[in-house]
């Protein structure tokens, strides 16, 4: 009897559990990519978490989460240690490659103000141009050798271009082709994931960890945090770009690094980039 | 053709001297292919550990300098290490999902 009656009513039970519940199981947010709809979630994250940073504040990483860390970082400032880099890359920047071409000449409005529009994701070869790629794009076309992307002159280059764009606020754009979106997507999907024998995110520290410490360090939050590259690291004793900074963080969670313009490393800095919109340029930036 | 008992007991000596020699050192051949196939499947996957790429090194040294078996058993951490590091790749590749601020 009890039998009969379960067959009888387990249809139903079924059906109304459906309805109630939907006939497929739920999807996660992260199933699909919504670069909107991510921006929001991770701007809403940082702020309601961190209520007491002011939202432009959060481009300046560990000096927005710890009070005695601001204090030296302001006392730096007043002889930032990345001067010299500037006034190095200002230098580079003017002098005529052997062909008489300038840096200049490769980028709009000569270069000066932009640095708020890279990343980009460039339609024509369906990939993302960082700086750093488009000013070795820029040596290689004027018959110059390409830099490394890490350091040095590169870092110089940068900071000077970061520099005459401080203050300009972020605007990385996702165009209306499928590549751009897979980019941002591939980028996501970098950040979030795991590796390295001690298994560890972008995600585990930079946002699970965000302004705790490590060691003596504090670990920056990572909304906004490319608007300070390139950055002078005390722990480096010199200027460090954007791959510098990721191919350290893979090193540090003992991950082989991947080559500093790999395509991986593009997509996860259009990723961070574009979930810093609106935040003003503070590169270069000195960090410990 | 007969040969003295004696020759033959040295001979057989020597092949088992050989062998014991020989073994080792095929077993760490052995082990060094596994762990380096292991290892290239890890970085085609760029998900290569540091200490995969440090251990088949010290493999590598160890066996260089005859100490085959700490060479073997570094060949076989490599390749622990290799195959622990592509199974967090493949764990990885729907699993970032939950971590994502949503």
């Amino acid at each position: 009897m009890l039998r009969k009656i379960s067959c009888d009513v387990l249809p139903i039970f079924m059906l109304v559990a459906a309805i109630v519940l939907g006939t497929a199981p739920p999807a996660r947010a992260a199933d699909t990519a919504d670069p909107k709809a991510a921006f929001t979630a991770f701007r809403a994250y940082f702020t309601s978490r961190f209520p007491k940073v002011a939202l432009d504040d959060f481009v300046n990483g560990p000096y927005s989460m710890d009070e005695g860390l601001r204090k030296q970082w302001k006392e730096i400032e007043e002889f930032p240690p990345y001067e010299f880099a500037v006034d190095k890359g200002k230098e580079m920047f003017a002098k005529p490659f052997a062909n008489g071409r300038t840096y200049a000449d490769c980028f709009p409005e000569k270069g000066i103000s932009i640095r708020q529009n890279y990343p980009y994701f460039d339609t024509k070869s369906g990939q993302v141009i960082t700086l750093e790629l488009a000013l070795n794009q820029c040596r290689q076309a004027n018959g110059e050798k390409p830099l490394d992307e890490t350091k040095d002159d590169m870092a110089a280059l940068t900071a000077y271009m970061a520099f005459t764009s401080r203050g300009k606020r972020f605007d990385i754009k996702i165009p209306d082709d499928p590549r751009a979106l897979a980019a941002w997507r591939k980028g996501e999907e970098y950040f979030y994931t795991r590796r390295g024998q001690l298994n560890f995110s972008c995600a585990s520290c930079h946002v699970q960890s965000a302004g705790q410490h490590i060691r003596t360090e504090v670990l920056a939050p990572a909304l906004g945090i490319m608007a300070a590259m390139p950055i002078y690291r005390s722990e480096w004793s010199g200027m460090g770009t954007t791959s510098r900074r990721f191919t350290t963080c893979n090193a540090q969670v003992r991950a082989v690094p991947l080559h500093p313009q790999d395509e991986l490393y593009r997509d996860v800095e259009y990723f961070l980039t574009y979930m810093g919109n609106g935040l003003p340029v503070s590169g270069p930036g000195a960090r410990p | 053709m007969r040969l003295p008992v004696g020759l033959m007991s040295m001979l057989g000596a020597a092949a088992l001297a050989f062998a014991a020699v020989a073994a080792p050192a095929d077993d760490f051949k052995a082990a060094y292919a596994k762990a380096e196939a292991a290892s290239k499947e890890a970085a085609a996957l760029k998900t290569q550990w540091t200490t995969t790429v440090a251990t088949l090194k010290a493999a590598k040294k160890a066996a260089d300098a005859g100490k085959l078996d700490d060479a073997i058993a570094l060949a076989k951490k490599a390749e622990a290490l290799a195959q622990a590091s592509t199974a967090q790749a493949r764990e990885q590749e729907s699993a970032w999902k939950d971590g994502v601020i949503r």
